[in-house]
């Protein structure tokens, strides 16, 4: 597959695997227990404990890796049920046109200019105990609004292509239609929706953590910089209490958006020969400017200049 | 005209759909606000005055939701949002009212900065792109996937603590009363100095990989061709003509960028102890207090409605076609 090729999508799919690989063996290679007390309280990294402690000398290195999977779960439940709603309700919208595509695009459009986490934020504030699968559902319900706008927006432009009226003409069935010869097309839309709600959903979820609206004995790296903020880990000058946390995030959400880009490229040509012909045009010490066609300037006016 | 009346008849059922959702959030999800004030006096309360708490709450009388929905919006458009009880007994919307000027020059800001650096940007990335200025878009996507929150802790971290530069917490000096004086409105300009490069720092980068984005695909047309073959300067073709026309969808895409944004400098404000609504919503999420938790999500959300409304007056303003289609 070609977007394995893309040197983007493919250093984006390596860190993530780290991530996947770590959130699923972490709690058995984890060095100690992550809530365990020890003797060594707001220790510096050292070999006993490679990211250092916390003040009640907990080992932060354990907290990060068991963490990892409460973070990735979350971000995946919620990824997989707001893409499910988002294709049902784009693709349906976008296919049925009349009445029924006004109302369900007024409704996601309702959901894509109420601020999300706020939103979040109350409604898991008012459940009395909030797990990370009850998270998960309701960043999926907030989340899902912007999918289903762009997938309408695909949708529509296929439902009037040669192909779909051609199918159509033939006698095909309507789901037929829809899921063999609409959704392969939206494929890559999916999947880039997938990826931007799970985004998303790390982000959310690791601040709610990190305000301590959800419950803080569970681990996940935002429970860390949460116990970091509030044991006064900045004033202390504890850099290996808050740091390496962000970093994960940030490492995730990269990954992530590499992909995306990859994907981005891969649906849009534009951008893919951009990429290719930089490279090209570098190496031959060429400007580009405008579109594909490189204005060499050296060149012509030196043979302008013999000419006359 | 006609664009701008669907869109206004848009925003104002938003605006009903979020009172509603607010309404039923707190009556469908289990939760009691007197049994949390009592958890918070850890049993101090005499049963009196529990039973005078839930006649102030309105619990001891059995109503229809529907009633309760009517009354909800009577005292909605009264001003009247209830009564806070983490700043116990402030009415809710005087609480809000305190906060509320903070964060919105503090996000008013912050947001319209970030969107004009991370555009100009991005049009220079776009227009230069092949040069070794490519190399800041790896960066710029890493900054992308940063919580707001610790590029805040970070910060602090490197600009309050190892060089103590700028306040760590607080949005003016703690011996002054706000006031238009000179002398306090720098002290408040001292305290945003960090949470403001917090916010554009972390806005910034997603509009710079958008604009970006666009400037490559409209650098292709025809008439950016036309324009360059016509001999026009440089300059002109680069702003007059290709970045004119990629900026139309990062103005569409404010609104919708623009309550994700909010929802970072809520947090931010947490950070660094910020004295606005962000940092009443972490108190109201401390406490339980929900009354002030939905004032504070209605506030966020109407602030939110009427920016994108501004952007999209200024969409129809700058793009002809928005206005021909009706």
């Amino acid at each position: 597959m070609s977007l394995v090729r893309n040197r983007k999508a493919l250093a984006g799919m390596i860190l993530l695997a780290f991530f996947v690989v770590i959130a699923i063996i972490g709690p058995w290679i984890a060095p100690y227990n992550p809530s365990m007390v020890g003797p060594d309280s707001l220790q510096a990294p050292s070999l006993a404990h490679r990211l250092g402690t916390t003040n009640t000398g907990q080992d932060i290195l354990s907290q990060l890796i068991v963490g990892t999977q409460g973070v990735m779960v979350v971000g995946l439940i919620a990824g997989i049920l707001a893409t499910i709603i988002s294709v049902i309700v784009g693709v349906t919208s976008g296919f049925l046109g009349g009445l029924g595509d006004e109302v369900l695009s007024l409704i996601s459009n309702v959901f894509l200019v109420i601020p999300a986490l706020p939103l979040i934020i109350i409604i898991v504030g008012v459940l009395p105990s909030a797990g990370g699968l009850t998270i998960a559902v309701v960043i999926a319900l907030t989340g899902w609004a912007w999918g289903a706008r762009v997938l309408r927006a695909q949708t529509l432009s296929l439902r009037k292509r040669d192909f779909v009226e051609a199918a159509r003409a033939n006698g095909e069935p309507m789901w037929r239609i829809l899921f063999f010869e609409i959704m392969p097309n939206l494929t890559a839309i999916i999947a880039s929706g997938f990826i931007g709600t799970v985004i998303f959903a790390i982000l959310s979820e690791v601040t709610l953590a990190f305000i301590g609206v959800t419950s803080i004995s569970t681990w996940n790296w935002g429970t860390v910089l949460f116990w970091a903020q509030s044991s006064q880990a900045l004033v202390q000058g504890a850099w290996w209490w808050f740091v390496p946390a962000g970093l994960c995030i940030a490492a995730v959400g990269t990954s992530l958006t590499l992909i995306n880009f990859g994907i981005d490229e891969f649906v849009n040509p534009r951008l893919r020969n951009t990429a290719a012909n930089a490279r090209l045009l570098r190496r031959k010490k060429i400007r580009a400017r405008i579109g594909f066609t490189p204005v060499y300037r050296g060149f012509i006016s030196t043979r302008k200049g013999e000419d006359a | 005209m006609k664009f701008l009346l669907r869109r206004l008849g848009f925003y104002v059922f938003t605006g009903w759909a979020a009172v509603t959702l607010n309404f039923f959030i707190a009556r469908l999800l289990p939760g009691d606000p007197v049994q949390s004030l009592i958890n918070k006096y850890r049993g101090l309360l005499s049963t009196d005055a529990i039973n005078s708490l839930r006649v102030l709450f309105g619990l001891n009388t059995h109503t229809t939701v529907w009633q309760d929905y009517l009354t909800y919006w009577g005292n909605l458009l009264h001003g009247d949002l209830g009564i806070s009880f983490a700043y116990f007994p402030t009415p809710v919307s005087a609480v809000l009212a305190q906060s509320l000027p903070w964060t919105l020059t503090l996000g008013f800001v912050c947001t319209i900065l970030g969107f004009a650096l991370g555009t100009l940007a991005g049009v220079g990335l776009g227009w230069r792109r092949g040069t070794w200025l490519d190399l800041l878009l790896p960066v710029a996507n890493f900054f992308s996937a940063i919580p707001y929150f610790w590029l805040g802790l970070i910060a602090i971290a490197l600009f309050g603590v190892a060089l103590p530069l700028f306040p760590t917490s607080g949005g003016y000096d703690g011996g002054l009363i706000p006031s238009f004086s000179l002398e306090f409105i720098g002290s408040a300009l001292y305290h945003a100095a960090l949470p403001a490069l917090t916010i554009v720092l972390a806005s910034v980068a997603g509009w710079i990989l958008g604009m970006r984005n666009m400037m490559v695909t409209v650098s292709s047309e025809d008439y950016v061709t036309v324009a360059q073959a016509k001999g026009l300067p440089e300059r002109r073709v680069m702003f007059g003509y290709a970045a004119r026309n990629a900026v139309l969808p990062s103005i569409s895409g404010f609104a919708l960028s623009l309550g994700f944004i909010v929802g970072g400098t809520l947090v931010t404000e947490i950070v660094f102890s910020y004295p606005g609504i962000g940092y009443v919503l972490f108190q109201a999420v401390g406490s339980k207090d929900y009354s002030l938790m939905q004032g504070v999500f209605l506030i966020v959300t109407l602030a939110v409605l009427v920016a994108n409304m501004a952007a999209d007056f200024a969409y129809a303003l700058l793009d002809p076609r928005t206005r021909q289609e009706g």
